[in-house]
């Protein structure tokens, strides 16, 4: 039973990890081939950006729905105080996301397809800016009684912190989309992405070289983990490997490589997660509330593992075989009928 | 922000209204997917094109509905945190686990397989579109499934025990099969799709009135009206059995649905309500129309009550739901709509037996074409209508005789909700009339009968089906 209250937690962690990185690389591509689009000269262009999209964003988008429905049920007070206390980021978040699916609809069926092509970017653009928010929040820390209750203010998720995660986070997506795009694209279009890979490959790794000389300096829970659990020799590895994988990614941008630049990425944005997930560990509200207080009984823990464990391989299959039924690159902007 | 109503009181109204407006898009999602299912199956047996021609058509109003479904889906799943985050603290052992199951089991199965299904028919080979569209429409029907489980068990908490407010789950299984969990989902899975083939029906009936291809629509609306004549009775008899659940495990809900005040004792025969003007305030009826000694029949098939029905007064004014008139007439509207569905397959299966309904003849049939379109929008009505009886029925409890409603919502400020709840009527207005605007605009363009058939339909068969090859890149073709 002791090992069960240990161990169920600690599965569920890894599990919620697995869903977030799957949304964030996902999805992560989707919203910044979407705040790309901004960028495109031309509604030509943007119709490109956004079929290369139109048959995997839904599935991709569901990871992040995966995750909140596993998070209410394996933490659910975790569940109720971070999305209360994050309010007005999230709400931001859903609308955005909402905006974002209809103006797939409804660009395929409009004649000012431009209006639709801007809806689509704007909202991608404050999707991920409110998922940076919030994530910067929920590492800064969110205000807890002892049973893990909100007590914090409304706007106590805005300050620079979860600022500057929020703008790294932005450019993270814009150079997974770009990369993701140098895939799918060829000729000029392509061009283009290499070099908006280039300069965000740079922008993220400033962002993400803040984020980790403050994290220690600011963040006092944070620091005495660091410091205190023998970790520290890893976490001084992983920005290294960082800049490392950073340097092979560009050299394969530099090389007009189409498929290598993606895989780069993909290992930075992992590193990066494991790097998130060692700070974070064993808590799920830092560093108030670890996984052990919040989780669900453990009966609770089994049967959903039952469930969603056996679905976890299922779902993985047939989401890579919709990628290999739809491999190669985008030619046109329409969809299809 | 003194103007403002309590936060908790802002955050039902947001959860109605996006609840309302989420529900108008899953009934055709789940429903339709079904008629993609059949026609798809009959395209593969007979390689008629017409069938091929029927699912492309349908499957584009479908996907414009799957999208708003989409979107309107993801602000109710963050609700509850968001919104009800005590409730989500205190359920979520079993309710989180649920809605877990329904995104990995469902969601996650319809948005895997409608890539292929929408962009496929060129890329895979036939089966395997089948594959896809039977998967679309399964996941579909999974999550209604689902959904209703954690509403049902909201209705009818078995399955564990509420210490300090926190459900601890003693039994899963009997948390999901409770009390309503089978006939609410029976009554909702034909909820989607009566409405859904009233909705076919009445779209292809307009083609069929406007003289526009009334052969290739003739034929939808045969397979429609061949369905609702299992459908629209069944549907009937399972909201008879909705209300007789409601009777014995909800006595405040069922008082309110018939706006009764005073206890029917067991043994009488109890009056009917058939219209009145509930007066919460007064605690009686103003004006009411009785059916004499009905109500008996109604819910027990016999003419005197075995148990009594309790009247609203029996609780004390915190313990009942306050909107008596919503709830009582929500109810009467969706019966109406039943009762009017059923009448409508029932007048137009005798013109079919009649012959009636032939490609040459069924244009003549000007007034039954026209009854099938005003219908189009009812089973919607009746829908949004019957949630309002089941959620609005159930305060003021959240789950019912457990968790109050008032402690159940987060404390968010009321100026922040009220925000919220701004964005969310403006987007959905706005979304609203641009679906009906793209919609409307789909279907006068009407179906494109010169799409060239897939390729690979050979595949099935060693009769090459009539196919004009095409050239173009699949992303290109229309
Ligand atoms: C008929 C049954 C039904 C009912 C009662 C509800 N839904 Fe729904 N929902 C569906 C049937 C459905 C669906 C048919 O499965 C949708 C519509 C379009 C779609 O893609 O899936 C969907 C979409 C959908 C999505 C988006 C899924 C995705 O990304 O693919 C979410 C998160 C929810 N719903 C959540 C909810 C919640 C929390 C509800 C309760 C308050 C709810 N739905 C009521
Ligand atoms: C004519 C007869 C009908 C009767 C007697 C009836 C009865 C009921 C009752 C008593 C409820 C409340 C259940 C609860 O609170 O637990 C309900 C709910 C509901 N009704 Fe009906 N109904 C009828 C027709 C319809 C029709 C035609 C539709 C739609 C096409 C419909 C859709 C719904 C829905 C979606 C709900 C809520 C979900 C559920 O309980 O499954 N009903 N109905
Ligand atoms: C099937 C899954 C559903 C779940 C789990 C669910 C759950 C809830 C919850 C938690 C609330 C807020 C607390 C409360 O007011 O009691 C609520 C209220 C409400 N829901 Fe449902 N709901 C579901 C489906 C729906 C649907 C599909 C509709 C409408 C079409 C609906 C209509 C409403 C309404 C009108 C209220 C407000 C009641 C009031 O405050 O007076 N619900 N529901």
């Amino acid at each position: 039973m002791e090992t069960l209250d240990y161990f169920l937690p600690q599965v569920w962690f890894f599990i919620l990890a697995l869903f977030l990185f799957l949304y964030v690389i996902l999805d992560g591509f989707d919203l910044g081939v979407g705040i790309l689009s901004l960028t495109a000269d031309g509604d030509e262009k943007r119709g490109m950006l956004m079929t290369s999209l139109s048959n995997v964003w839904d599935a991709n988008e569901t990871w992040l729905v995966l995750m909140g429905g596993a998070l209410f049920g394996a933490f659910p007070v975790a569940y109720g105080t971070i999305l209360s206390a994050l309010y007005i980021p999230i709400l931001a978040m859903v609308f955005a996301l909402s905006i974002r699916a209809v103006s797939f609809e409804f660009r395929e069926l409009s004649q000012r397809k431009w209006f639709w092509n801007n809806a689509f970017g704007v909202a991608s653009l404050v999707a991920a800016l409110a998922q940076g928010f919030a994530l910067g929040s929920v590492l800064s820390g969110i205000q807890v009684d002892d049973a893990g209750h909100f007590i914090g203010g409304t706007w106590d998720w805005l300050n620079w912190r979860s600022l500057l995660a929020a703008l790294t986070l932005v450019q993270g997506y814009v150079l997974i989309g770009s990369t993701y795009l140098v895939l799918k694209t060829e000729g000029e279009l392509q061009d283009t992405h290499y070099r908006t890979a280039k300069i965000s490959a740079i922008t993220t790794l400033i962002g993400a070289l803040l984020i980790t000389i403050t994290t220690p300096i600011f963040y006092q829970g944070l620091r005495e983990k660091l410091f205190d659990s023998g970790l520290a020799t890893l976490f001084a590895i992983i920005p290294l490997l960082a800049v490392l994988l950073i340097g092979l990614l560009l050299r394969s941008l530099s090389a007009k490589s189409e498929n290598t630049p993606f895989i780069w990425t993909l290992l930075l944005f992992l590193l990066s997660f494991i790097g998130l997930g060692l700070i974070v560990f064993p808590y799920i509200i830092p560093t108030k509330i670890t996984i052990y207080q919040a989780a669900a009984a453990p009966s609770s823990l089994v049967f959903m593992l039952i469930f969603v464990g056996f679905l976890i391989p299922i779902m993985l299959f047939y989401n890579i075989y919709q990628y290999v039924v739809f491999r190669g690159k985008v030619s046109g902007i329409e969809y299809g009928e | 922000m003194d103007f403002l109503p309590d936060s908790y009181v802002l955050s039902r109204m947001q959860f109605a209204l996006t609840a309302l407006f989420h529900m108008l898009w899953p009934v055709l999602t789940t429903g339709m997917g079904i008629y993609l299912v059949v026609v798809e199956i009959l395209w593969l047996k007979t390689k008629n094109p017409d069938y091929y021609y029927h699912a492309r058509f349908w499957s584009k109003l479908y996907v414009l509905n799957f999208g708003i479904g989409v979107a309107t889906g993801i602000p109710m799943e963050f609700q509850f945190g968001t919104n009800w985050a005590p409730f989500s603290e205190a359920t979520g052992d079993f309710f989180g686990s649920i809605l877990g199951f329904e995104a990995s089991m469902a969601f996650m199965l319809e948005a895997g397989f409608l890539g292929i299904m929408l962009f496929g028919w060129e890329r895979v080979n036939p089966f395997i579109h089948l594959f896809a569209t039977v998967m679309v429409a399964f996941g579909a029907n999974l999550s209604t499934f689902w959904i209703l489980i954690a509403n049902s068990w909201m209705q009818t908490p078995t399955g564990g025990e509420f210490i300090d407010g926190h459900f601890f789950v003693r039994d899963y299984f009997q948390a999901m099969f409770n009390p309503f969990m089978r006939n609410s989902v029976l009554h909702m899975f034909f909820a989607t799709l009566e409405t859904s083939l009233f909705v076919i029906g009445g779209i292809s009936a307009w083609y069929v009135l406007k003289g526009r291809n009334e052969a290739f629509f003739a034929r939808s609306f045969k397979i429609v009206l061949g369905c609702a004549i299992a459908v629209a009775p069944i549907q009937i008899y399972m909201g008879h059995l909705s209300a007789e659940q409601v009777y014995h495990y909800q006595p405040t809900k069922l008082a309110a649905m018939e706006a009764r005040w005073e206890t029917i004792p067991a043994g009488e025969g109890g009056d009917w309500s058939l219209l009145a003007i509930p007066n919460d305030k007064a605690e009686r009826n103003d004006f009411e129309i009785v059916v004499p000694q009905a109500l008996g029949l109604i819910l027990e098939f016999k003419t005197k009550l075995t148990e009594p029905v309790q009247g609203l007064k029996a609780f004390a004014p915190e313990d009942r739901p306050h909107q008596v008139g919503l709830i009582y007439y929500s109810f009467r509207v969706m019966i109406a709509i039943g009762f009017f569905l059923a009448a409508l397959m029932a007048v137009s299966a005798l013109q079919w037996w009649r012959g009636k309904f032939s490609a040459e003849a069924i244009g003549e049939q000007k007034w039954l074409m026209r009854a099938w379109i005003f219908s189009a929008p009812l089973g919607y009505i009746a829908t949004d209508s019957g949630w309002i009886v089941r959620c609005v029925g159930r305060q003021p409890w959240t789950v019912y005789g457990q968790i109050r409603t008032i402690d159940a919502a987060s404390h968010v400020p009321a100026e922040v909700v009220f925000s919220s709840l701004l964005g969310f009527v403006t987007l959905y207005s706005l979304l609203l009339v641009t679906t009906l605007y793209f919609g409307t605009r789909i279907i006068s363009q009407g179906p494109n009968l010169t799409l060239p058939l897939p390729g690979n339909i050979d595949l099935i068969s060693t009769e090459p089906a009539q196919k004009q090859p095409d050239k173009r890149p699949v992303e290109a073709q229309q």
